[in-house]
């Protein structure tokens, strides 16, 4: 018997949702044309008044927004709500000069609980389960807001974070936690953990809710089977509140999106026009309920399709594919964002030619990502000592400029091919 | 009297050390003494070449990076406690030896150590001093 966080809601009939959206969305327009004088700008420039939206057949009129909008406005020129009514800040993966921080009204946080609360109910849980999240708290959405879900679900929490895998399983093992919740690629780590230890027996887990990174049908097969549960997948951004924007339910075919909160649309990445239901394209969201951080037709990058096919679970919420790509040069390591752009910063600062390449790759379940960076006269020397030195210099600014480990190759002159017209930077050889 | 020896950075990767010794033999550059400093991804290999001026403008010219640094070659005694006795003078003078390497076969019972250092004048002079000789690049065929 499938269960719900809220019921009516998730199971509502399409007229219903419509209606939802449409009045919703006439309402955010308004209240984001009076307080948001940057986008009420490029509504201007566009030509449109909030009287010209009056339902989601409309929505295509609005200008779109960007990372880059983000990071123009950035920190307030897009905030709706006054400060003082604000209660909480997020943001995304420490990365210097691509930092988005995204604001939340105690409203908008309850809004955001109860999307994480209906994808944990949708994976099972109830008020009887341990749910255990090692998704990284502080800055990072994935633990507040799993964690956030968790409570209003009724589990005992686990407030984990990410990191220390003896404590994890301990932790899991004592407390005999029933719901697991972190990137997939931690999960499989977790599950051969548990495997080589032969600790199969003693754990609890029931269910996996995995996310903040790609991950492919085999890896979940292979989680599920080391485990014994149920792995599903969640999809959010920091833009739009954080995960459980969408959730996948038992029937792992897509995840449905949370239509009471977000409008989604399809366009061309190329031409900014609305696609066709069940095209492949980059996916567009508008959030209708948000009031602090409130963005209209912000474009995720995400490369998917939507599908409105009835689903076993109940749920009349539209789907979403597994994003199976991105329209932009984003790369997504071990869950944290990471531009090209960043790393060729650091290069030309630490004085390497901006002649690099990025190779990321998928070992034992775990994402590495390595820069080849060609050896220069001014930096060789032929002191060995001080050429490690200045490669570890040179690792800790990456560290410092992407926020997680990239391993540095210094390679021959001229041996990273130069490509005729655009440069092949990025050489991804996970296979997703 | 210092000698010129080029520094090559080396990729880890199969052939590349056979690269350069091609290079040189096509050319008809000599070496006198050769040694490798590695990692696991890439290593520095020092030659010391009878013609180190026509050596290094060859291999800068196939696109290798290089430097070119002064060392001193040292006459040690061919017996045991040659290099100690050396060392020995080195250490009690307080210079710090960055690396070292030996030089192709011997003559008259002598062999000889290049040493980098920071101060080649010093190491000279502490050498005389000492009663050790140094070796000259002509001595070691270099033109």
């Amino acid at each position: 018997m499938e269960r719900y966080y809220q019921k009516e809601i998730e199971t509502a009939d399409r007229e219903q949702i419509l209606a939802w959206q449409n009045e919703r969305l006439v309402k955010q327009v308004r209240h984001v044309w009076d307080n948001v004088p940057y986008y009420r700008a490029k509504m201007e420039e566009k030509g449109v008044a909030p009287e010209d939206i009056q339902s989601v057949e409309d929505l295509h009129k609005l200008p779109f927004l960007t990372k880059d909008d983000l990071r123009e406005a950035y920190p307030y020129g897009l905030l709706a709500k006054p400060l003082k009514d604000c209660v909480r800040i997020q943001s995304t993966s420490g990365t210097t000069g691509r930092r988005v921080v995204a604001f939340y009204t105690q409203n908008d946080i309850d809004l955001w609980e109860d999307c994480c609360a209906r994808a944990i109910v949708a994976a099972g849980g109830t008020s009887g389960d341990v749910c255990h999240v090692c998704y990284g708290y502080g800055l990072f959405t994935g633990g507040p807001g799993l964690n956030g879900g968790s409570h209003k679900v009724g589990c005992l929490t686990l407030p984990m974070s990410s990191g220390n895998t003896d404590r994890q399983l301990q932790f899991m093992i004592d407390l005999e936690s029933t719901i697991l919740c972190c990137t997939p690629s931690y999960a499989a780590f977790l599950a051969e953990s548990i495997h080589e230890r032969g600790l199969r027996d003693k754990i609890k887990l029931k269910a996996g809710i995995f996310g903040a990174e790609a991950w492919s049908e085999e890896m979940r097969q292979d989680i599920q089977n080391k485990l014994g549960i149920k792995a599903y997948d969640i999809y959010g951004l920091t833009e739009t509140s954080g995960p459980g924007v969408s959730f996948e339910c038992s029937e792992q075919t897509g995840m449905h999106i949370n239509e009471d909160h977000f409008i989604a649309e399809i366009i061309d990445p190329d031409t900014g026009e609305v696609l066709p239901e069940g095209s492949k394209g980059e996916l567009v969201f508008t959030s209708i309920t948000k009031e602090a951080f409130p963005l209209l037709r912000y474009r995720t990058r995400d490369i998917c399709v939507l599908s409105r096919k009835k689903c076993s679970c109940g749920r009349t919420h539209v789907k979403m594919s597994k994003p199976m790509g991105r329209s932009d040069d984003m790369l997504i390591v071990k869950g944290v964002n990471v531009f090209p752009s960043q790393i060729e910063t650091v290069l030309l600062e630490q004085g390497y030619p901006a002649n690099y390449q990025i190779i990321v790759d998928r070992i034992n379940n775990s994402d590495t990502i390595e820069v080849m960076v060609e050896m220069t006269p001014e930096t060789f020397s032929d002191n060995l000592g001080k050429i490690t030195e200045m490669e570890k210099k040179l690792v800790s600014a990456l560290k410092a400029m992407l926020g997680i480990y990239a391993k540095v190759r210094l390679v021959a002159p001229k041996s990273i091919t130069r490509s005729e017209g655009k440069a092949v930077r990025v050489i991804d050889k996970r296979k997703i | 009297m210092t000698i010129p020896q080029i520094s090559v950075f080396l990729e880890n990767k199969a052939g590349q050390l056979a690269d350069i010794t091609n290079i040189l033999s096509e050319n008809q550059v000599n070496m006198r003494a050769i040694s490798i400093a590695e990692t696991a991804d890439y290593g520095v290999v020092r030659l010391i070449v009878d013609d180190a001026a026509r050596a290094s403008s060859i291999l800068l010219e196939k696109g290798f990076i290089l430097t070119m640094t002064p060392v001193v070659g040292v006459a040690v005694s061919d017996t045991p406690g040659g290099l100690s006795k050396v060392l020995g003078v080195i250490s009690s003078a307080g210079i710090d030896v960055e690396y070292m390497y030996s030089v192709f076969g011997q003559q008259e019972g002598q062999a000889c150590m290049i040493f980098r250092v920071a101060d080649t004048e010093g190491l000279t002079a502490l050498l005389e001093e000492n009663g050790i000789g140094t070796v000259t690049g002509e001595s070691l065929g270099l033109h």
